[in-house]
């Protein structure tokens, strides 16, 4: 087994310095002493920016990418610590080694700890003596890095060929005596210094490094020999052209020579054969200093071969030059749609059918984007942008195929149909709107029936569509019942197809135990868009349903089996015991305070801008699938960059949301008096009496925990005091469904999921802004109240604001009495679905309570007799509690 | 040079000695073992823990904390089931036996307010599995058994978690890795153990830092042991959590001139084969792998049975890809068994000779 000794470097990937590589491009740009761009976006903390020129190094060819922070004004350390964890993140730039370069051992160091792959110092030296450069060597080695090794010693940097190969070959024997270097991770710099200065010292400098690195690797060939190839050409800067010339030239020599390896701008080397004539016989006298006018008569032409467009142009639009099959995957993997409408038919114009543009390279294209997604290298944002540049691509085909297949009678294929809906009663369709993006993007027909939509037309598309899956999404716990009766139906209608699970309320649990058994054919729960396309694929490939329904058989049977056994779990105590430890407000000694505005209080079209400041960006984050807090979630290692572009994406887009007055925002509060009978609350209106109904909680407690009940926070009828209690309901939501058709129309899926993303949390702020001022003005019993906008979300206040479907009172049929309190549809236009979800979707509603001991808290699990007393209070069968109570039974209805 | 001597010189040259004749068995799961004895809270917390926390350390706890799952404090409160466990893969014919110490890191250990104990378990459990194999080794001179002190990848990812759905994901500084497996190493160290291995490697980082930390720690000391590095291919994308593939990991690793270089956990032996071969392929040290037996199942057990996963791994050993092998979860002394006896006739695999690595 022979292992030859090469140099073995990796990012994610391993890069194995074989002789057959000839020469290794270090990507110069990201370094603030030598890119001017670089140096300004690190300074302004520009981070996205400056991981974008790394990407285009890469991209460009790079195959180790070197970063230098060397720069009075900057932090170096924490700048490089941030840069090369910002870079981590991104596989197709952590893909390659890192070359950490630095002047300050400091710096270096910081960048060693952050590299799990084998990188390179740059560089370590003999300036300060054999004793720092060994210790400094000996960490390097520790650390698992190669390491450049700068010709330069106590007396000073060597420029000449002797000084060159003397420096570098006592530091080759210093490394590898003293210490147990390895030969192969030693890198020489034997020093580029700019010629065609004018000076006439510096005429050889070329000649003098290309000679000392013919010597340096004829005696230590498994060492390598690198260098910074651009100050070769420093006097020339300003003219690019030339520079690249001299670059090119000096490399061709260089190379010859031994040279292996060296830090270059990877998108911008002029091939030698390409340089015209007449530069070239000018250049290659100054590089190998052939006569001694050579600087003289290469500035006399200079002029002529400057160039018009700039660089940056040239490295940004690279890929413009490229085929168009290789441009149309661009522009899928990194999310461009700027030019995919002509390169789409370019690509057309090439194609014997439209049809196979789309199967070609666009599908290519895709199937790159959905395996980085899988992989997770590649996060929701991204991918749905790809899917706005997929569906324009398509939008612009359609016509062509539409007239093919009247021609031919011919059909593309897909990996599937999947009719999606979300169900009767529920208006919330953002994450199915994502499951449905990623899906097209894996080439799944989906037919999405929007929300809303009862069962049988769910039916029958899948019948029309010969749909071979169908999906059912909701976020409120009645649409868990309404999913079950789908299933059901299904069953009795002798369908065949497999059923997919998905929303926030759903479970592995509820699909097991309340779904599944419903349904003969594969019901399977999906936790996120993420397993959507590996779901889909597994039911629909015949190699592999079987073992994948196996598997999830197996997991219900055991959730199944689980939930049979569960009487391990505390059990709850009786009704009457929950109540005798209710939570007391102390009533002999507190006076409820009574409203300062009591009544109904409207607001037609409350100031966007306002509201704009209290919004809780964590929950946004979360709805794309990215974990985190706001506003650490910006830098986080994994997903900052991503959550920090899809930040500018929202805040762009609320911009125009304000400015251009997309959506209108309307609420209703009021004040009623109350009092308390038991669980329930009676509000006294100017119409008689109202009841509100109200679970308690059943858990066995210790005496001094009391077992939660919102009736408890009003003072009950017989303790004879006036108490109060509001209520609200707000939304956001008016007039955008004009603006999410228009981003349909447009096959721009991002905007209109961004858009309703943005109004929900325009929502919830709105309900946080109007609750502070309850508490201020309108009810006003804490006047004085100053919190900001952190303090707010963590709840730091005096009272609350349950919202009926959510822990505290999980019965949503109780928003039928509060919307009627409030007179919702009239005063701010919201309505309420069959099943009690909200119209507008983005809208929030829920019931003021101001005792100050009012706390939130989990209802939890209930019994049989609190259902029956429940039932009887609401007037409603036990059979009819039971299915709106189902997610708070601890017993199995019969 | 600047190669430091041996801690325990005759050990590792009998080590080497038994590597260069045969393919050496590790051990197996030890969480499948201690699931077997039905352990409880108070099992768990022993005489010493009985409240929930150290009753021999006056710190500021805030109260009782549960214990019960925290398998390596097992060392202290269970000796006998720790030294049971050893004994049964020693009986079964392991060559080497891995400590107790997979969690028995400060950052771990903080997870049950206990991490002022890391140095003592780790110096426990190397004490423990040194008797263990000291008693075996006096019955069967001829085959000597040795001790790996482990030390495992800790709760925490230094570079990154490629899942973004993780919402466990937690930074850590390699200088806090550093410094946690220092403390973690000498424990080892000063139990007895006559080897360390890193393994579980999710994150190539994290063993970087451990990696570090012994390279200065073996300076303190003024000698060395032996290394071994094993590292976890996550799924079937052959890649590390951290992304790395097994080659790109092998070189972020190498430096550290292990004596054994391998993959555990995460997958079966079946889909472990292509990345040893890689490993097989590229690197300078021996090729170890502790496999789980298969993936697990629906109910989070796992199902390869000894002769089906015996069967695979000799597949391996007769195409001269293994100096070591062993198990990971689900694995027991009656796999441990059967694996030994597929191998016993297979040639290990021949070390890429030093000089032909310097031509």
């Amino acid at each position: 087994m022979t292992a030859p000794r090469y140099t073995r470097l990796s990012g994610l990937e391993p890069l194995v310095l074989t002789p057959d590589l000839l020469f290794v491009n270090v990507g110069e740009r990201t370094n603030v002493t030598g890119s001017a761009q670089f140096r300004k976006l690190i300074k302004e903390e520009r981070y996205h920016d400056a991981v974008e020129v790394a990407r285009q190094q890469v991209a460009n060819g790079a195959q180790i990418i070197d970063v230098n922070m060397d720069e009075g004004l900057i932090d170096s350390e924490a700048a490089m610590t941030r840069f090369l964890n910002l870079i981590a993140a991104e596989p197709d730039i952590a893909r390659v080694p890192v070359m950490v370069d630095s002047s300050k051992w400091s710096v270096i160091e910081a960048g060693l700890r952050c590299l799990q792959g084998k990188g390179i110092v740059n560089s370590i030296s003999m300036k300060e003596g054999e004793t720092a450069f060994l210790e400094q060597a000996r960490k390097v080695q520790q650390y698992g890095a190669a390491a450049v090794v700068m010709a330069f010693d106590e007396v000073g940097q060597a420029d000449t060929c002797a000084r060159k190969v003397e420096i570098c070959s006592r530091a080759y024997a210093l490394l590898t005596e003293k210490l147990d270097f390895p030969p192969e991770d030693i890198i020489f710099d034997p020093n580029i210094f700019a010629i065609a200065t004018g000076i006439e010292e510096h005429d050889n400098y070329a000649v003098d490094f290309i000679e000392a690195t013919r010597e340096l690797k004829k005696r230590f060939p498994l060492s390598h020999v690198s260098g910074g190839v651009s100050n070769v050409s420093f006097s020339f800067r300003g003219n690019n052209t030339v520079r690249e010339a001299i670059h090119s030239v000096f490399l061709y020599h260089a190379i010859q020579a031994g040279m292996d390896m060296g830090i270059v701008n990877a998108g911008a080397l002029m091939i030698y054969d390409d340089i015209p004539p007449e530069l070239r016989e000018r250049v290659e006298d100054v590089v190998l200093n052939r006569r001694p006018d050579a600087t003289e008569r290469l500035l006399e032409i200079a002029e002529r071969f400057k160039a018009k467009k700039g660089e940056a142009v040239v490295e940004t639009l690279a890929w413009r030059e490229k085929p168009v099959q290789e441009r149309l995957a661009h522009a899928l993997v990194h999310g461009i749609d700027q030019f995919v409408v002509e390169d789409t038919e370019e690509a057309r114009q090439l194609s014997s059918r439209p049809l196979d543009v789309i199967e070609g390279p666009l599908m290519d294209g895709m199937n790159v984007v959905g395996d980085l997604f899988g992989a997770g290298k590649m996060f929701l944002p991204q991918v749905v942008k790809s899917a706005r540049v997929m569906k324009k691509a398509v939008a612009h085909l359609i016509p062509y195929i539409e007239e093919e297949k009247r021609r031919t009678g011919d059909a593309g294929k897909n990996n599937g149909t999947i009719v999606m809906a979300t169900v009767k009663g529920d208006v919330h369709d953002i994450g199915k709107n994502i499951v449905g993006v990623v899906l097209r993007c894996n080439n799944f027909e989906v037919i999405d029936l929007g929300v809303m939509v009862p069962t049988q037309t769910i039916l029958d598309a899948a019948r029309e569509h010969k749909a071979d899956i169908i999906g059912l999404s909701g976020l409120i716990t009645p649409s868990l019942e309404e999913m079950s009766q789908v299933a059901r139906e299904m069953q009795r209608q002798d369908f065949r197809i497999p059923l997919l699970i998905g929303g926030a309320t759903t479970s592995r649990a509820h699909t097991a135990l309340k779904i599944d058994p419903h349904y003969a054919a594969p019901t399977v729960w999906v936790k996120d868009a993420s397993r959507a396309v590996g779901v889909a694929q597994s039911l629909l490939s015949k190699e592999l349903v079987d073992a994948f329904m196996a598997k999830v058989r197996a997991d219900y049977d055991e959730v199944r089996e689980r939930h049979r056994n569960r009487g391990t779990g505390k059990p709850l105590v009786p009704l009457d015991t929950a109540r005798g430890q209710r939570f007391r407000g102390d009533w002999a000694n507190y006076d409820p305070p009574a409203p300062a505005q009591p009544g109904l209080h409207v607001f037609d079209d409350y100031d966007l801008a306002e509201l704009r400041r209290y919004i809780d960006w964590s929950p946004f984050f979360n709805a794309w699938e990215l974990a985190g807090r706001y506003p650490a979630i910006l830098t986080d290692e994994v997903v900052g960059q991503q959550a920090s572009e899809l930040f500018a994406d929202a805040q762009a887009m609320l911009d125009r949301i304000i400015a251009e007055k997309w959506l209108v925002a309307r609420g209703v509060i009021g004040f009623w008096p109350a009092a308390s009978i038991d669980d329930d609350i009676e509000v006294t209106t100017t119409e008689g009496k109202v009841r509100l109904h109200h679970l308690r909680q059943q858990a066995d407690k210790p005496v001094e925990r009391p077992d939660f009940c919102l009736g408890d926070f009003v003072a009950p009828k017989d303790s004879g005091k006036a108490d109060w209690i509001g209520g609200f309901a707000v939304t956001a939501g008016i007039g955008i469904e004009e603006h999410v058709a228009r981003f349909e129309a447009a096959h721009d899926d991002y905007s209109a999921i961004l858009l309703k993303a943005l109004a929900d949390r325009l929502a919830e702020a709105f309900a946080e802004r109007m609750h502070e001022r309850v508490r201020r003005e309108f009810w006003g019993y804490a006047p004085d109240e100053s919190l900001d906008n952190d303090a707010l979300v963590a709840e730091r206040y005096r009272g609350i604001r349950p919202a009926p479907g959510y822990p505290a009172c999980p019965d949503h049929t109780e928003k039928a009495t509060l919307f009627a309190l409030l007179d919702a549809p009239a005063n701010a236009g919201m309505r309420l679905t069959e099943g009690f979800a909200m119209t507008p979707a983005a809208a929030v509603s829920g019931w003021y309570f101001a005792h100050p001991d009012s706390q939130y808290f989990v209802v939890g699990r209930i019994n049989r007799d609190q259902v029956e007393d429940y039932a009887h209070r609401k007037g409603w069968t036990r059979e009819e509690a039971e299915r709106w109570l189902a997610p708070n039974l601890d017993y199995d209805p019969e | 040079m600047t190669t430091l001597p041996w801690l325990h010189p005759d050990r590792v040259a009998r080590l080497e000695a038994a590597l260069r004749e045969r393919i050496l068995i590790l051990d197996g799961g030890m969480g499948t073992m201690l699931q077997g004895h039905r352990l409880d809270e108070s099992a768990f917390r022993g005489e010493r823990f009985a409240d929930g926390h150290d009753s021999a350390h006056a710190h500021g706890h805030p109260g009782a904390c549960d214990l019960k799952g925290n398998n390596d404090l097992l060392t202290l409160t269970q000796p006998e089931i720790i030294r049971g466990v050893h004994t049964a893969y020693l009986e079964a014919g392991a060559d080497l036996v891995e400590t107790n110490t997979f969690n028995s890191t400060r950052i771990s250990q903080a997870d049950y307010h206990l991490e002022h104990l890391a140095y003592e378990l780790n110096r426990a459990g190397a004490a423990l599995a040194r008797s263990a194999c000291d008693a075996m080794t006096s019955k069967t001179p001829d085959k000597p058994r040795f001790v790996i002190g482990v030390l495992g990848p800790t709760s925490r990812t230094a570079s990154l978690s490629p899942d973004v759905n993780d919402p466990g994901f937690r930074n850590v500084t390699f200088e806090e890795l550093a410094a946690n497996y220092t403390e973690s190493a000498r424990g080892l160290i000063d139990g007895g153990a006559d080897v360390i291995m890193v393994e579980t490697i999710f994150d190539t980082l994290n063993a970087k830092a451990a990696l570090f930390a012994l390279s200065e720690l073996f300076r303190e000391i003024g000698a060395r042991l032996p290394v071994m590095i094993s590292g976890t291919i996550t799924d079937r994308s052959g890649r590390t959590l951290s992304g790395q593939t097994a080659e790109a990991f092998y070189y972020s690793v190498q430096h550290a001139r292990p004596l054994s270089v391998g993959l555990n956990c995460a997958l079966g032996a079946a889909d472990l084969r292509p990345h040893i071969q890689t490993l097989s392929r590229v690197a300078d040290s021996y090729v170890s792998t502790h496999p789980n037996a298969g993936l697990p199942n629906a109910f989070g057990e796992y199902d390869e049975t000894p002769e089906q996963m015996a069967a695979v791994i000799r597949g391996f050993a007769k195409d001269g890809l293994l100096n070591l092998v062993g198990g990971c979860c689900g694995t027991t002394p009656a796999h441990i068994r059967a694996i030994a006896e597929a191998v016993r006739d297979c040639a290990p695999r021949t070390l890429p000779a030093a000089g032909e690595r310097a031509a």
